[in-house]
């Protein structure tokens, strides 16, 4: 599939956009700034006269005045690894919605497909604004090699590889999030998409039992997903882990928990892994 | 990551996680220092500070990485609790789903209180069994018990997000993380059964797409109904 955004731009509305989100993040930014706000009104004011070009580097500089240094590039592949995830997931949800008869309305996958994009934004003028360059979208192969062949025909298959994507989607942040902490405005928005991930993970696996493709699958995840021998497996390796620190969940303080022994904890899964099952979808 | 590794030494040898507090983790005991160190900065500059409640009828959650682990633990032992009294005896008319799905999300709950209870040992607040207030619930009907299920999950979901990058340690990150999106599933669980579709709806996501993050004042105060004792949390960390 071709890419989406090809066109995708930072401009003047979109530097506000990225400070007023900052702002919300972190009520103290205009502080950081500067002691008045009267400064970043002066600087939306002058950007306006300046060339589009210049802006990203003026920005930049607001960012290092405001973290007293220049956003670790350490943070900078995290957010371009989240960008290319993101990417990904977006044109996904767009070309199933575009498969006239394939998606059901009253699953709302439309709701999804706005999050990823709006993520796609957010994470794109996030890197620009911090000084880094954007990864550009790729171009993909949804049935991965024909391992997935009926991905766009098929609902039910659909919706076992949109699983697939929000699950791993989810433990790729995981693995990230505390690697954050030079930027814990940057770790706070992580973890906001982090969970609206997870609300989505939750929501395809409810709608592919509520339309009856598997009459067992849970909103959570429940030892590997009995995904042993299967496509999937590499999405769920680890999960199965039922030991939290030290402590066995299993029996946790004489409690029978059930399920929860390995349900009631997500398991992040490192990069690689994350960027070997991407990488079955994206085309060199 | 060697910091930790000393802990679970430590948890080999003596009783706990924590067991032994006073060897706090470097990182950690500089970020006490540091936290005393903005907050004399802050007396000093003659700004306002919120005045540190001493009364004997509140609950102080206490300060640092283990004030917002029990901040945390808090906000847990009221989801098992109100799970708990829900699967204890079931709402009016449940259907073989939603009770599923409800003794799945008690069990998950209790999980993470029990995790919780054993992580903080020595360093945990008191166990708030019979500090609960659920008058404001009807356990034998289904829209309410459903409604403040998906308050809590909401608010909970709020809550590790604003409390996540107020951790010192890395390794607590990464449990705040593990434990966070599961709490995401059970309330987009709990909204689907509300109003199937209604997920991540815009009172929980932003348009965005951001799940939304709370102070943990905001949450405190969101929450204080259920509490019979007043959770305090005047000296938790604030960034």
């Amino acid at each position: 599939m071709a890419p989406i955004f090809p066109l995708l731009k930072t401009n003047a509305m979109n530097l506000y956009h990225i400070i007023t989100e900052i702002e919300k993040a972190d009520e103290e930014f205009a502080d950081r700034v500067s002691p008045r706000r009267k400064v970043m009104k002066d600087f939306f004011s002058f950007s306006g006269k300046l060339v589009l070009s210049a802006v990203p580097l003026a920005l930049g500089s607001i960012f290092s005045k405001a973290y007293g240094q220049t956003v670790p590039s350490k943070v900078i592949d995290i957010l371009n690894f989240a960008l290319t995830l993101e990417y990904l997931e977006h044109n996904f949800y767009q070309t199933g919605l575009n498969k006239s008869g394939l998606v059901k309305n009253k699953d709302n996958i439309a709701a999804i497909r706005e999050h990823e994009r709006a993520h796609v934004k957010f994470l794109y003028e996030t890197i620009a604004a911090a000084g880094g360059r954007p990864v550009s979208e790729g171009r993909y192969d949804f049935t991965a090699g024909g391992k997935f062949a009926d991905v766009f025909t098929n609902y039910d298959t659909f919706l076992h590889v949109a699983q697939g994507f929000e699950d791993t989607g989810v433990r790729a942040y995981k693995a990230q999030a505390s690697s954050l902490d030079s930027a814990k405005d940057i770790m706070k928005a992580a973890l906001q998409i982090h969970s609206t991930e997870a609300r989505h993970a939750s929501h395809i696996r409810f709608a592919r039992r509520m339309n009856g493709y598997n009459t067992s699958v849970k909103p959570w995840i429940v030892g590997n997903d009995n995904t042993t021998g299967t496509p999937y497996e590499a999405i769920y390796k680890g999960e199965e882990d039922n030991s939290q620190v030290i402590f066995a969940i299993e029996n946790i303080n004489g409690m029978d928990v059930g399920n929860a022994a390995t349900s009631s904890f997500d398991e992040p899964l490192p990069k690689d892994d994350v960027m070997k099952i991407a990488s079955m979808f994206i085309l060199p | 990551m060697e910091n930790i590794n000393n802990s679970v030494v430590a948890e080999k040898h003596g009783e706990g996680f924590f067991a032994e507090n006073k060897h706090l983790p470097r990182r950690q005991f500089f970020g006490y220092f540091g936290a005393a160190a903005g907050l004399a900065a802050v007396v000093a500059s003659g700004c306002k500070v919120r005045k540190i409640q001493t009364d004997t009828n509140s609950l102080d959650l206490g300060k640092g990485d283990f004030g917002i682990l029990n901040y945390a633990y808090a906000l847990e032992q009221l989801e098992a609790a109100f799970y708990t009294k829900v699967t204890e005896s079931f709402y009016t008319g449940i259907t073989a789903i939603e009770k599923e799905f409800l003794m799945d999300i008690k069990n998950d709950e209790v999980a993470h209180r029990e995790w919780f209870k054993k992580t903080l040992f020595l360093n945990k607040i008191q166990d708030l069994k019979y500090e609960f207030d659920f008058s404001s619930v009807n356990f034998s009907n289904r829209n309410s018990v459903l409604k403040t299920a998906k308050m809590m999950e909401d608010i909970g979901v709020s809550a590790y997000n604003g409390a996540g990058p107020l951790l010192k340690l890395d390794t607590f990150v990464r449990y705040a993380g593990k434990i966070v999106s599961v709490e995401a599933r059970h309330a987009a669980a709990i909204r689907d059964l509300i109003s199937y579709g209604d997920f991540a709806g815009a009172d929980a996501v932003d348009a965005k797409g951001l799940d939304l993050a709370r102070t943990p004042m905001e949450v405190i105060d969101m929450t204080a109904k259920f509490f019979k004792t007043r959770i305090n949390g005047a000296n938790l960390p604030t960034s």
